[in-house]
């Protein structure tokens, strides 16, 4: 999600909304905003990546359900921890062993 | 059909409701057909074929089948109409709340007739009765002529903006499904123009702003402020169906309320009662008062939005109130009108007696007879200086 776009329907503040703010039918009266239903709250597990491994075959950013491989010059270089569910296809598919799912701990 | 109002016309309920929906001639109607409603469908079906209608005319597998298509259809932005009966109510169940809370305007005639089991097709209200708390308007006819006049009027309450909610109607089984009695049609220049054209909110049918109905609420999302939101529709609901009943009398000549009372102004012991056997129950209460009875009766309108205050006013000077429902709530105090009707009474003081009588299940014959026995128990209830108990009296019940 890039910082600059802002919004068609700003949730930001949805917590505070009454009955009556909410869209009629709970309809989602925008499309294409996905993206800011943050799934990372459900992560147990999550996938380290060793980019030394990584041959860039970008079979982990295929598999990935919620498209939180970040590549850069094909190479896999780190997780998008806000929607990134802790599945652990990627490193199920990694044919380079170049992932490893740790379990997550909060501070 | 001219600009006139037909004359009088010998119909059955259910080709009353065609004719409203032949006028109304919504965009879509998705239908099974189910005894005693299956003469609605058949005819509705026939005037697609003849090309008297331009609606489209979705034949499916069920009445789950329906009324999902229903909800899909009126969420692509039509104007959506259905109707069932019974068993084919009890299938539609879970999409019953899931066209409500989509705030669908949909308009679905449902032709009451008792639930199974054992198997059984006659009348009663257990159908739409359990339906009550679905989120869906209610309006009960009593008779051919409401039949029509509601399925109109239903169509104007569900769109409303204050409103957009589903609204049923409902009329007894054979008693007026089948059996014929007077109707007086409006114009269908004149149904248009009342209707008027049908603006949906957020249709999926539009590209240019493409939506999402149905999501998944989230794990902890705001389904309780859309529930909120639900009944405080209803709430609005009510002053909608008084201004369109207002509004339609003005072209018919017919006036409606959120209930009817008749010669309730004086009563000491009056009868609230739902669907064709008001008709029944007025020739009685006009027997008694010729005997110097104070005798009155209410006839149940509108059950969802339940207008209690309304309640309240029209029967806070009775002395004894008897409900017949013809439908029972297994282990309850009594019917469900009978407990909508004693809550709406519970502020007034004095507080008057309710007591709850039972009647017709399965299409058991209610007699004339029938009616003056509940009169009896109010009247010796009225009389009597003790409160008489609300155990349920059985109207035509065969007793051991």
């Amino acid at each position: 999600m890039s910082a600059a776009k802002k919004p068609e329907w700003d949730v930001s503040d949805i917590d505070t909304w009454g009955p009556d703010k909410h869209e009629l039918g709970a309809t989602i009266p925008v499309a294409g905003n996905s993206e800011e239903f943050e799934t990372g709250g459900w992560r147990s597990l999550v996938p380290e990546i060793d980019s030394g491994k990584c041959t860039g075959c970008m079979l982990c950013y295929f598999y990935c359900p919620d498209a939180s491989i970040l590549i850069e010059n094909g190479i896999a270089v780190g997780i998008d921890l806000k929607h990134c569910k802790g599945c652990g296809i990627c490193a199920k598919e990694c044919p380079a062993d170049a992932i490893a799912m740790k379990t997550e701990e909060k501070e | 059909m001219g600009g006139h109002n037909t004359g009088t016309l010998a119909v059955t309920g259910n080709e009353a409701v065609a004719e409203a929906m032949r006028q109304i001639d919504p965009d879509v109607v998705c239908a099974y057909p189910i005894t005693p409603q299956t003469e609605i469908v058949q005819l509705y079906a026939q005037m697609v074929a003849d090309g008297k209608v331009t609606s489209e005319f979705v034949t499916v597998e069920s009445e789950h089948s329906a009324m999902s298509a229903v909800i899909g259809s009126a969420a692509a932005g039509a104007r959506t109409m259905t109707a069932t009966s019974s068993q084919g109510f009890a299938l539609m169940w879970e999409l019953l709340f899931v066209a409500s809370s989509y705030r669908l305007p949909v308009v679905m005639t449902t032709v009451n007739r008792a639930l199974s089991g054992p198997i059984n097709i006659h009348c009663d209200h257990s159908d739409t009765m359990g339906g009550r708390d679905t989120g869906w308007i209610q309006i009960y006819g009593e008779n051919h002529q409401q039949a029509y006049d509601n399925c109109i009027q239903a169509i104007r309450i569900a769109e409303h903006m204050d409103v957009r909610t589903p609204a049923m109607h409902m009329y007894d089984g054979y008693v007026i499904s089948g059996a014929i009695g007077p109707l007086v049609m409006l114009p269908d220049e004149t149904v248009q123009e009342f209707i008027g054209p049908f603006h949906a909110v957020n249709p999926l049918l539009n590209p240019k702003r493409p939506v999402a109905v149905g999501p998944f609420d989230g794990l902890h999302g705001w389904y309780f402020e859309h529930k909120v939101s639900q009944n405080r529709a209803m709430d609005r609901a009510l002053a909608v169906i008084q201004s369109v009943a207002d509004e339609y009398a003005e072209l018919s000549g017919r006036h409606y309320g959120l209930i009817e009372p008749y010669r309730l102004d004086d009563a000491e012991i009056a009868i609230v009662v739902v669907g064709s056997t008001a008709g029944t129950t007025r020739m009685i209460v006009d027997k008694l008062r010729a005997k110097g009875v104070k005798a009155g009766m209410l006839r149940v309108r509108v059950l969802r939005p339940f207008p209690h205050a309304a309640y309240a006013k029209a029967l806070e000077h009775v002395k004894v109130v008897g409900v017949m429902d013809r439908a029972d709530s297994f282990g309850a105090q009594g019917g469900p009108v009978f407990l909508e009707v004693r809550a709406a009474l519970y502020d007034s003081d004095p507080r008057p007696q309710v007591l709850p009588f039972i009647y017709g299940l399965g299409g058991r014959d209610i007699y004339p007879d029938n009616i003056e026995q509940a009169f009896a128990v109010l009247e010796q209830a009225a009389q009597s200086k003790v409160r008489t108990s609300t155990e349920r009296r059985y109207l035509n019940l065969r007793e051991d």
